[in-house]
């Protein structure tokens, strides 16, 4: 096991005499077996980064090492990491077992260690029984289990993900995401794992990375990036449905938007321009709060949706479903704690700090 | 679907029917004909439809040679079915680990003027061996592989038909397996040998299928190729067994030679056949 560290990594694509620039400078640091998670939205860059890991991507600028050991220019099979690929990338034509075995008989190991070693990482992830069967016979989730096989009798210092959960059905992919976390628990092994999927962000990961066009928008436990989220684009991606944003001219323990005005019991951080963000869950139905007209309600089981506009901007509100729910068209009053508003600047669009 | 319409399943049938007999009635002929004798084909005018009772001694006369009741040298076939069968091998196979080769590099390396070599491959496609036989000829002849297996080989290996198929290919690949391979440690070779070749066993047999049935069916580059008897092919041995007139002729040994020209390939047709549906329905990517 090792430490990963990602220094001022840069990377260029070129296409013909243009050039085009995909991650722009990101810093992390990775502790020796800790479980990371990289989320983002689709090309922001995040897949990238994992494959320069990989050594898969050349790195145009910066440096990636693993353990202390720079690993910019060496060949991806002397990296000591294994990759699990999002469509598994199984050989289709070997057995299970020649599968996980093949990276071992090129790396020449002894045949009864590596027979030992598949073995043992069939036994961890219950497929034995299909040691004999090609990719082919297998479900998705076996399938899986496989991919995760073959990276784990590599032994390596590094396990990569690249959305390995995405193909397939949600609960297959809840319960994998139980087995990653048990296996992790197990192995100890620093994990590297790339999703787009902010629940599996939040339920695998001991520290989340949220990327976004290339660049590191935060580095933090799954709690703080929930609860301080460091800028609009956070605050945005994490959480379902997402924070509401909505920008507001404050003065002194007042805030106006659209004609309406509001007095808050709080201060307001500065006066001027700012975006507010409130959590869906953080607004209470009362009547005597702000005004809101509702459009949409949706039932979710346990709780309600709440779609409707405050001032003019859109606005959700999640409340417990039993409840009374209002219908579309009425009015309802919002009450929010002061404490639990998030401010960010307009112009940065980061967090103000309280 | 289902469909209920006798009448159309008949007409159909009989269509179908038709067309099989249409197809297979020369084959007959010539099996018939190469169970008589060349007394009894040219005698009755037209030839008896039913087979005759001479099919051992004919085959033995074509297979290895001998004498025709009026004298004449009859000379033997398998020596020429030899020289088919290398023939075709070698440039069945010849043709597929060279355009295998090719096409791995064309998809998985990049160098200094691939798309142009690429394309020069493709155009090759308009120049098959009867528009360069002229040159051809020469440059054989100057290297002094006149009447040699090479010479009659080589020429017919280079192939821009199968390098595009495997091109194509090695395209549907997907980019991932590469990738896990690389992290798994094999280098481009054992990429090639572990994971490609066996991926493309289907891709293989319905090539080795085509390439083997050209190279058998070789005529035209042997004719002007080889003056030296025992480097004649089978397809060569045919013309060459149709002398004069019709009384001139052994019929029933050129029919003999032209049943036993059609065997391999046909052999090589069913026994293929067999392999690459079975590879079709395991093959999975």
């Amino acid at each position: 096991m090792a430490s990963l560290s990602i220094r001022d990594v840069v990377k260029d694509y070129r296409a013909g005499l243009r050039v085009n620039r995909v991650i722009h400078g990101v810093s992390a640091e990775v502790a020796d077996g800790e479980f990371i998670v990289i989320v983002g939205p689709s090309g922001c860059g995040k897949s990238t980064l994992l494959r320069m890991v990989a050594g898969l991507e050349e790195i145009t600028g910066g440096q990636i090492a693993i353990g202390q050991r720079v690993v910019n220019d060496i060949e991806p099979a002397e990296r000591d990491i294994a990759m699990v690929f999002q469509n598994y990338a199984l050989y289709p034509h070997m057995s299970v077992f020649d599968n996980m075995a093949y990276g071992l008989k090129i790396a020449r190991v002894p045949r009864d260690e590596i027979a030992v070693r598949v073995r043992r990482a069939a036994s961890i992830l219950e497929i034995e029984a299909f040691l004999d069967r090609k990719p082919g016979q297998l479900s998705g989730g076996q399938r899986q289990r496989v991919a995760m096989g073959r990276a784990i009798v590599r032994e390596p210092q590094v396990f990569l993900f690249d959305e390995p959960l995405s193909n397939l059905d949600a609960r297959l992919r809840a319960q994998t995401r139980i087995e990653i976390r048990k296996l992790h628990a197990e192995l100890g092994v620093t994990s590297l794992f790339v999703t787009h999927d902010q629940v599996e962000a939040m339920t695998l990961a001991q520290r989340v990375i949220v990327m976004n066009a290339g660049l590191i928008e935060q580095i933090g436990t799954p709690e703080e990036i929930y609860r301080a989220p460091e800028s609009t684009f956070v605050a945005g991606f994490i959480g379902a449905p997402p924070m509401n944003l909505m920008t507001v001219r404050g003065d002194g323990s007042s805030l106006s938007r659209a004609g309406c005005e509001w007095s808050l019991s709080g201060s307001v951080p500065r006066a001027g321009d700012l975006i507010m963000g409130v959590r869906p869950e953080h607004a209470r139905l009362d009547d005597r709060g702000w005004p809101m007209q509702v459009e949409l309600v949706e039932l979710l089981g346990a709780e309600r949706l709440i779609h409707g506009r405050l001032a003019d901007a859109p606005f959700i509100v999640r409340t417990d479903a039993r409840l009374a729910a209002p219908s579309a068209g009425q009015i309802v009053g919002l009450d929010i704690a002061p404490e639990s508003l998030h401010w960010f600047d307009p112009t940065s669009q980061k967090r103000i700090p309280a | 679907m289902v469909e209920r319409r006798p009448v159309m399943t008949l007409v159909a049938h009989l269509v179908l029917i038709f067309g099989v007999l249409l197809v297979s009635f020369p084959l007959y002929v010539t099996l018939v004909a190469s169970t008589q004798t060349s007394e009894q084909i040219v005698q009755q005018a037209p030839m008896s439809l039913l087979p005759g009772s001479n099919l051992i001694d004919t085959y033995r006369a074509a297979l290895f040679g001998g004498q025709t009741a009026s004298g004449s040298r009859i000379s033997p076939v398998a020596p020429m079915l030899k020289v088919s069968f290398i023939c075709a091998m070698v440039i069945a196979l010849g043709k597929i680990s060279i355009s295998m080769l090719s096409a791995f590099a064309f998809v998985y390396f990049r160098f200094p003027g691939r798309t142009l070599c690429f394309w020069m491959v493709f155009i090759t496609l308009m120049l098959p061996v009867e528009v360069r036989i002229g040159s051809t000829y020469r440059v054989v002849a100057g290297l002094g592989l006149l009447n040699t297996y090479a010479g009659l080989t080589v020429p017919l290996i280079a192939s821009a038909t199968a390098t595009f198929l495997f091109r194509q290919f090695f395209l549907t690949v997907p980019d991932e397996l590469t990738e896990a391979s690389r992290i798994d440690g094999a280098g481009p070779i054992r990429f090639f040998i572990d994971v490609l070749l066996p991926l493309s066993a289907t891709s293989i047999a319905a090539l080795f299928v085509i390439q083997f049935i050209y190279g058998w069916n070789q005529y035209l580059w042997p004719l002007l190729f080889t003056t030296d008897e025992s480097k004649y092919p089978i397809v060569m041995g045919i013309r060459r067994m149709l002398g004069g007139g019709d009384a001139g002729n052994e019929w029933n040994v050129v029919m003999a030679t032209a049943i036993l020209a059609m065997l391999p390939p046909a052999l090589v047709v069913l026994l293929m056949q067999k392999w690459f549906v079975k590879g079709l329905v395991d093959a999975e990517k």
